[in-house]
């Protein structure tokens, strides 16, 4: 068991990306390394602007036309019609080689809206069927069998009563159901959801996290979760990725993260939650605004923004520093030699505080 | 006016009073959507009151009939002592227009993308004729500008030159020129990145604090609710169902609903919330008709929709 749960499914390495625009090059992704083993939940997470959308959408090789990879690989594993386990590299599939045989196959996209997600002029069953047909080669009768199972998966009451529904007849939380069962369509090894219930409810987006969880448990699903609410990545994530100005600051279990934070970006971020217990408290704000990308970065990008900034972070760019095995942090301040500055004292309170509610 | 709304405040009363507010429209002969449903709360000077409940509650409709966006089905809106429920006399437009003011959720769509900041900022002061002179008029916007955080020089800019929070700052200057005894902020922050909504709503809270004004503070996010909020009303398909100080609310919830909306928010604590059990909530299901129950008095504060018997059954599993 061990040893399957360990198996590599997504190896990201030093990906670049940059869109030209009328302002010039904006360098969006810096380098960004990531590995993801079969199984697991990942959470990114970062500001509008940090490059998460711009990473997980390059898996699937959806670019914008002004949109260039600089350098870098992305590897994934899978097994082909034969039970082979392959690696490829999807940047250097083709458009074609990836729509026929990575798209919805291997991984599919859960987008943030589901009303746009949606064609309006189809019914439900007929979006999901679209799928299972064209990827399987299935018959009409066998495709429809899959969609009602599908749509029963995911939690749609009296589905066949459904099947013939348009998206408009529809709730919101009904809709991104649909489309979850639509991405579930052809069984891909990899589900990715980019900010799958922002347009939710919370009460919806509590049972929309609980499916995708209880579908991971029946079918062994890996998922990337891209998200900026820190609570849902405390419900779902096994393991966190920190995005900054296009780099990953820190990544690590989501225990790592929520417990032991390293970087002061994560910090700032976990301290800019609400504190539900001390709601008198100013809610802190990390000052200033992220960087332009437009211009180089050099050094630290969070050193302007950050008040624990050492004078050698607006000159090098700190590389990762390996904490454990699994949680590392882009930071000099856990150099060697560097001085020791703890985390703020309000965050040691909170974290103190929720390790003694988990005792509770 | 001035002499009549002084009067009320001298006698103390509350700045704003709605009682038993519908706003129903009407879709076709045979469907009508009952929106706001006999909704009645009071908002008292300086208070920061927060509308929450899920999309189609009714707590965007509630704001836009008290501003008068809608004119009410029925029941009264008392500001400052007037009644706008009504047909409006110039003399009390002149009074909704000026002392009530309201922020939107979409900063993109509430500012013409072709206008100055100057001039978007600046439009309700140009309309009622509150200065001199162009210096005072760009004094006046320059002051406002610096009291919600922006530079000298956003005045002369174009909303797209502006990031999301900064027009969201916009938004809320333009609000304060008018200086407004009650601004209506309906959903006001949704829009915005994580970090940027705290800055917001520290924004808010510091303007409420320094100039006195009332905010009906409209959310979804029951977190950034609970941080700036006096007074919480759940809504729930266009009832009003649990009223209450923010303590009241979050940490004695009586009706099911509003322990249901609080349960559902995720806690940043991963160990603790990896396996917490949700609440879930269904009316129909429950059996509950909110048409059939009355608002009953916990305390002094905290007022609850139900009939008797529900109110007996929940207190008690509470």
């Amino acid at each position: 068991m061990t040893t399957q749960e360990r198996e590599t499914i997504l190896r990201i390495s030093d990906l670049s990306i940059s869109f030209n625009t009328f302002a010039g090059r904006v360098n969006a992704i810096r380098g960004v390394d990531l590995t993801l083993h079969r199984g697991e939940t990942l959470a990114i997470v970062g500001e509008s602007g940090s490059g998460k959308s711009v990473t997980v959408k390059s898996i699937l090789g959806i670019r914008s036309s002004n949109e260039r990879v600089d350098h870098g690989s992305i590897e994934f594993s899978y097994r082909d019609e034969s039970g082979q386990p392959v690696t490829r590299d999807l940047l250097k599939m083709s458009d074609k080689q990836l729509q026929r045989q990575i798209r919805g196959k291997h991984i599919a996209l859960v987008f943030q809206d589901p009303m746009t997600s949606l064609n309006p002029t189809m019914t439900i069953g007929a979006q999901i069927m679209e799928g299972v047909r064209r990827k399987k080669g299935v018959s009409r009768q066998a495709a429809r069998a899959r969609s009602l199972e599908l749509l029963e998966l995911v939690g749609i009451p009296d589905a066949a009563a459904r099947y013939g529904h348009y998206p408009h007849q529809l709730s919101g939380g009904m809709r991104q159901r649909v489309v979850i069962a639509i991405a579930l369509a052809c069984d891909p090894d990899l589900l990715i959801c980019d900010e799958p219930t922002t347009a939710l409810d919370v009460t919806v987006q509590a049972k929309i996290l609980d499916l995708i969880k209880d579908i991971q448990r029946k079918t062994g699903l890996t998922v990337i979760y891209i998200t900026h609410d820190l609570g849902v990545v405390a419900r779902v994530a096994d393991t966190v990725a920190v995005m900054y100005a296009g780099k990953l600051v820190e990544r690590g279990t989501v225990q790592d993260i929520f417990y032991r934070p390293a970087h002061p970006y994560t910090w700032g971020l976990l301290l800019s939650v609400p504190d539900m217990d001390d709601p008198q408290a100013k809610l802190y704000t990390i000052p200033g605004s992220p960087p332009n990308l437009l211009k180089p970065v050099t050094g630290d990008a969070f050193a302007p923004r950050n008040e624990y900034a050492l004078a050698i972070d607006s000159q090098r760019e700190p590389p990762m520093f390996q904490i454990t095995p699994e949680h590392a942090a882009a930071t000099w301040l856990l150099c060697p030699g560097a001085p020791d500055v703890p985390m703020p004292a309000a965050l040691q309170r909170r974290i103190e505080h929720m390790l003694k509610e988990v005792q509770a | 006016m001035n002499a009549q709304t002084e009067r009320a405040e001298r006698a103390g009363q509350p700045l704003l009073e709605v009682e038993g507010l519908r706003q129903h429209f009407r879709m076709s002969r045979h469907y009508t959507v009952k929106a706001v449903d006999d909704v009645s709360f009071t908002i008292h000077r300086g208070e920061i009151f927060g509308l929450v409940g899920e999309s189609g509650s009714g707590k965007s409709t509630t704001g836009r009939s008290i501003i008068r966006l809608y004119t009410p089905t029925a029941g009264r809106i008392r500001f400052c002592g007037q009644d706008v429920s009504g047909r409006l006399t110039a003399q009390q437009t002149l009074l909704l227009r000026t002392r009530m003011q309201m922020i939107f959720q979409d900063p993109i769509a509430s500012l013409n993308p072709r206008e100055k900041v100057i001039d978007i900022i600046a439009e309700g002061i140009d309309i009622h004729h509150m200065y001199e002179s162009r210096a005072q008029r760009r004094d006046m916007v320059l002051a406002m500008l610096r009291k919600v955080g922006l530079a000298p020089e956003h005045a002369d800019r174009y909303p797209h030159q502006l990031s999301g929070g900064q027009r969201q700052r916009v938004g809320i200057a333009r609000a304060l020129i008018m200086k407004p005894d009650l601004i209506i902020a309906d959903e006001a922050i949704s829009a915005l990145d994580v970090s940027i909504q705290a800055q917001v709503v520290n924004l808010l809270k510091q303007i409420q604090q320094e100039t006195g004004c009332a905010i009906l503070f409209i959310a979804h996010d029951l977190s950034m609710v609970r941080y700036i909020s006096d007074t919480i009303g759940v809504l729930h398909l266009g009832h009003l169902v649990e009223l209450g100080t923010t303590q009241d609310v979050f940490e004695h919830a009586v009706h099911p609903y509003t322990r249901a909306l609080l349960s559902a928010i995720p806690r940043p604590n991963p160990l603790l919330e990896r396996d917490r059990p949700i609440e879930s909530y269904d009316c129909r299901a429950a059996g509950v008709d909110y048409t059939k129950g009355t608002l009953h008095h916990l305390s002094d504060t905290h007022l609850l929709l139900a009939t008797d018997e529900e109110r007996d059954r929940w207190t008690r599993g509470a």
